[in-house]
């Protein structure tokens, strides 16, 4: 079902028209580190961890692999110097938020991300989106959401619902990259009463 | 808090004046600050249930626009304006001076439910600054005693 080849990291592989340049370089087995991408869910390109560079001959290109599709002759490159040192900063200004998170101490060694460059400002959350966007997108059920905005946004159970269906679902859980969306829901479920 | 009888007649209403139409949600919530000053858990409920979208995304948009609250605002919405013009004139003055006439902080509600103050960075005519502006009314040129005359018109 390849409908043209494309280059990553010099070698050919097969790719088909609407994938997206991760979705080609997972099938080819080139790993791309990525947050917020999930494979039942539609991109996101919250997390810009999986930043890549597009060769052009005379000039290079940095593109959100996982919301940017696949074209016939793209000359890719998952690592580079520019997209090591963005990736490096995108986990640096993550870790001020979860500096504890296994998945980004695990990234932060292998791009030598500091992981207190930036003022600790511990949220637990990054934001990926994922726990929101599964129970959305494939639950259908909306128990989680967002809540606020800028600085302040955060996600959120919402009691009413999150007692009829999370008990028996809580899905969400290990897709989360921080285990915040575990613990808002434990905190949700404290604090409500009903 | 503040427990009200739930009556959906009024929110039924505004729904149905966009035929209950789900892209006309943001309206239906402006339209329901407007009557009620804030938006009620109830009501968002009974939005969610007519107009078929989930309650999360309600409560997302509901927290996302500083147009909404979810907590009660009362009759009046006061504006002091900080910017940098209506600053240097003496919004610091004025702000204070409406603090102290309805004792209450930017962001908060005076227990009678009439006014609500908060504090804004420009509204567009520093000429006329200090500024106050209440319920979209803007007064220009404000002192303290005349502070305290504008607000009295209001009941």
């Amino acid at each position: 079902m390849s409908d043209f080849t494309m280059r990553i990291d010099g070698r050919e592989v097969p790719a088909a028209r609407g994938q997206t340049i991760l979705e080609v370089a997972g099938n080819a087995g080139i790993e791309i580190p990525t947050l917020c991408h999930h494979e039942q869910l539609e991109p996101h390109g919250g997390c810009r961890l999986c930043i890549v560079e597009l060769d052009f001959g005379e000039w290079t290109r940095l593109v959100v692999s996982c919301v940017y599709q696949a074209k016939p002759d793209l000359e890719v490159r998952t690592r580079s110097g520019k997209v090591d040192k963005l990736r490096k900063i995108i986990l640096e200004l993550l870790l001020a938020h979860a500096p504890d998170s296994e998945l980004l101490k695990e990234l932060a060694a292998e791009y030598g991300a500091n992981r207190t460059r930036f003022e600790q400002e511990p949220s637990f959350c990054v934001h990926c989106g994922l726990c929101v966007r599964y129970c959305a997108e494939v639950k259908g059920a909306h128990a989680v959401g967002f809540i606020d905005r800028g600085v302040r946004k955060e996600i959120a159970f919402l009691p009413e619902i999150a007692k009829e269906v999370c008990e028996d679902c809580k899905e969400c859980f290990p897709l989360c990259p921080t285990s915040y969306a575990q613990a808002a829901y434990v905190l949700m479920d404290a604090l409500s009463t009903r | 808090m503040i427990k009200r009888t739930v009556d959906h007649t009024s929110v039924d209403e505004i729904i149905d004046r966009y035929d209950g139409e789900k892209s006309f949600l943001i309206q239906v919530l402006l339209d329901l600050q407007a009557e009620q000053h804030w938006l009620q858990k109830d009501a968002l409920s009974r939005i969610s249930e007519r107009l078929e979208v989930p309650l999360m995304r309600i409560q997302h948009i509901a927290t996302f626009y500083k147009a909404f609250s979810l907590v009660p605002k009362g009759r009046h919405q006061v504006h002091v304006c900080t910017g940098t013009a209506c600053h240097v004139r003496g919004a610091g003055r004025v702000l204070h001076t409406v603090e102290e006439l309805i004792d209450i902080r930017p962001g908060e509600t005076d227990l009678d439910l009439k006014f609500s103050l908060e504090t804004v960075n420009c509204l567009g005519c520093c000429a006329l600054g200090p500024v106050i502006e209440i319920d979209g009314k803007a007064h220009g040129k404000v002192t303290s005693g005349k502070t305290a005359e504008v607000l009295k018109g209001y009941e």
